[in-house]
């Protein structure tokens, strides 16, 4: 039994038109989509903007509405998060991308900190001070700072807060939505460092969301990619990286740029190839509505979006 | 005739906070060729952009000292007038967030059409269609005749920064400044712009200042560097130079921090400390100090310049001799210097 088990999730929102406003359409965000994390792992899910992957996050945690499917967390079924006991909801944390907006801006840090234990644990005052600030120093901020306003910090330390926050409940499963995508490089080694040593040091397990390959292959044990709501291909990062086999997960590859200057030349015809081969072989990949198609295993950590035949 | 396009000497940016001046970009200089590329790296703050918008006169309310040549022609603090002249013309800029520098209540064709009519004022009005119709068939848009008449919110992230990339070389201008043209983009988009980008220097050997904080991005299409910190430019140097030898404390923690694609789960570079804020710079002495405490304070110069430690090959300050990582030994690290 795995630790986070999703199974044919779909969400799909409907598009409103015509006189009264009645649904005329649906706009398919997450169209099947099946994934299990192992405790104490990294999960990367990775796509390009509108390919679902914030969605399949935001659903798992009960901020979207989910069509249809069915989510376990520790064997619980938590598919209507939102209906299911107090005590398996703290469990389940989630990092937000922005670490400009996602925090109050008229709250004192002890604030935001504060209010996840408030929800759910009755502490006197000092209590719940001295908890904020044991917290401020697990994330490497001063204790003396929680009286201060998110404006007061910098963007790395902001992102430092929104993590204070989502580990204050001590939560099992945290799903982090791009949580470096705002941050420069240097601020971005700070966060990714300090979220490897928390995950070891509270055992936690990450849904990590990203569409940053790089910084995917630093962080997951197991990699999904996501394609206009679907999967087309899941396995370790040795299967992903070294031996793609989806001619989208081929293209994306081949996007990273890379760091040595003198691969340059040999970089480019590599990725001509690949964007002839993409347009070439489009077909044999996506059915007729340009969608992937069901995974099949090509081996025993990784599937493949390909059609029924193989 | 000279193959330097753009000469920048001694610049500096200054704007008023409350009633002092505060230098966002202090004592640059730099040149850029025909038919070269010029990446300038940095964090955010470090006064890259700034540099940009200086030399297209773009700010509205800053002083500016130090001379910006163009072929010759000091540009700096040109009156508004005498600049449009040039800009849009001889120089053009690309933006980077391409749905805040497009007009939204503009149709694509009549946009570009605009820069062109600025500049050529005896264009015909079908002349002006053709030329734009071409101009979009050039950064590659698949139906140009259909793009002409859409408006900006119908059109992709890729779509609209490919209209700003024609708006930017409508005049076929000789210096093109890109400021963050990718950043906006995803990754299989970002890599076709920058293709488009190469193609465009192929062809009009025009010099093209590239501003990015993506390391993957300088070593893909720089032929020089300047590194950028704090305002002030801390290393500059050919683009194999800087991936494989570079030499300044923040180069070599930069290049450092970022995941590299070999190694998982290894620990990631982290500097120390924050990007000081335009207010808090340290005016005197070498401004990454701060964030190396490790490195003696005595191997700092007091005014640092940059030193020539090999033809074209910059570095500023002297501390850059004695730098090492906390993690290694200082031991094995004056060995390989010595």
């Amino acid at each position: 039994m795995s630790f986070l088990e999703v199974t044919d999730l779909k969400v799909h929102f409907p598009v409103k038109g015509g006189l009264f406003g009645r649904t005329v359409g649906h706009i398919k965000a997450v169209d099947g989509v099946s994934l299990s994390i192992e405790k104490g792992k990294t999960y990367g899910l990775v796509g390009e903007s509108g390919s679902g992957k914030t969605t399949t996050g935001r659903a798992i945690i009960g901020l979207n509405n989910i069509t249809s499917g069915k989510i376990t967390f520790e064997g619980r079924d938590i598919t209507n998060i939102r209906k299911v006991s107090k005590d398996i909801r703290k469990d389940v944390q989630m990092i937000f991308q922005d670490p400009y907006s996602s925090l109050n801006t008229k709250k004192r840090v002890i604030d935001i900190v504060a209010e996840p234990i408030r929800n759910y644990e009755k502490l006197t005052k000092a209590e719940e001070t001295k908890r904020v600030q044991e917290l401020m120093e697990q994330v490497g901020l001063s204790p003396e700072s929680i009286y201060k306003y998110p404006h007061e910090f910098s963007g790395g330390q902001r992102q430092r807060i929104g993590i204070a926050r989502a580990i204050a409940l001590k939560p099992k499963l945290i799903i982090a939505d791009e949580p470096v995508s705002a941050l420069d490089v240097s601020v971005q080694a700070q966060v990714l460092n300090f979220m490897q040593d928390i995950q070891k040091e509270l055992g936690l397990t990450y849904l990590f969301i990203s569409h940053d390959l790089g910084v995917i292959k630093h962080m997951c044990d197991r990699i999904g990619i996501m394609y206009k709501g679907r999967y087309v291909e899941e396995g370790s990062p040795a299967d992903i990286f070294n031996n793609p086999q989806h001619i989208y997960t081929k293209r994306l590859v081949a996007a990273i740029p890379d760091i040595n200057p003198r691969n340059r030349a040999e970089h480019i015809k590599f990725r001509q190839e690949v964007r002839s081969e993409y347009e070439k072989s489009y077909d044999k990949y996506f059915n007729s509505e340009g969608l992937a198609y069901m995974l099949q295993p090509v081996s025993e950590s990784h599937l493949v979006a390909l059609p029924e035949k193989g | 005739m000279s193959k330097e396009l753009l000469k920048i000497e001694n610049l500096k940016t200054s704007f008023r906070i409350k009633d002092d001046y505060y230098a966002a970009v202090d004592d640059v200089s730099l040149t850029v060729n025909k038919n070269e590329l010029l990446a300038i790296v940095g964090e955010s703050g470090c006064g890259k952009s700034a540099l940009a918008f200086s030399i297209m006169g773009l700010h509205s309310r800053a002083t500016i000292e130090g001379n910006i040549l163009f072929k010759g022609k000091n540009i700096a603090n040109l009156p508004p007038n005498d600049m449009n002249k040039f800009r849009g013309k001889d120089m053009g800029m690309i933006f980077q967030d391409p749905l805040t520098a497009l007009n939204p209540l503009m149709i694509i064709g009549d946009q570009i059409g605009e820069t062109l009519l600025l500049h050529n004022k005896n264009l015909s009005v079908n002349g002006r269609k053709v030329k734009v119709i071409e101009l979009l068939k050039k950064v590659g848009i698949p139906r140009p005749e259909y793009t002409y008449n859409q408006f900006p919110h119908q059109l992709s992230g890729g779509m609209r920064q490919r209209v700003v990339i024609a708006m930017a070389i409508a005049n076929n201008p000789e210096l093109l400044i890109a400021d963050e043209p990718t950043t906006a983009l995803d990754v299989t988009i970002q890599s076709q712009i920058l293709d488009l980008i190469k193609v465009l220097k192929e062809d009009s050997h025009a010099g093209i200042i590239l501003i990015t904080h993506d390391l993957g991005v300088v070593a893909e299409m720089a032929d020089r560097v300047a590194v950028m910190y704090a305002g002030q430019i801390v290393e500059i140097a050919d683009v194999y130079t800087i991936f494989e030898n570079p030499l300044h404390p923040y180069t070599r923690s930069l290049l450092n921090s970022v995941p590299n694609s070999d190694e998982t789960n290894s620990r990631l570079h982290v500097i120390q400390g924050v990007v000081p804020s335009l207010q808090n710079l340290p005016r005197e002495g070498c401004r990454f100090s701060d964030r190396i405490p490790w490195v003696d304070s005595s191997f700092h110069e007091k005014n640092p310049v940059l030193h020539e430690v090999s033809p074209g090959h910059f570095v500023r300050c002297t501390c850059y001799k004695h730098f090492y990582f906390p993690h290694e030994s200082k031991e094995e690290k004056q060995n390989v210097i010595s």
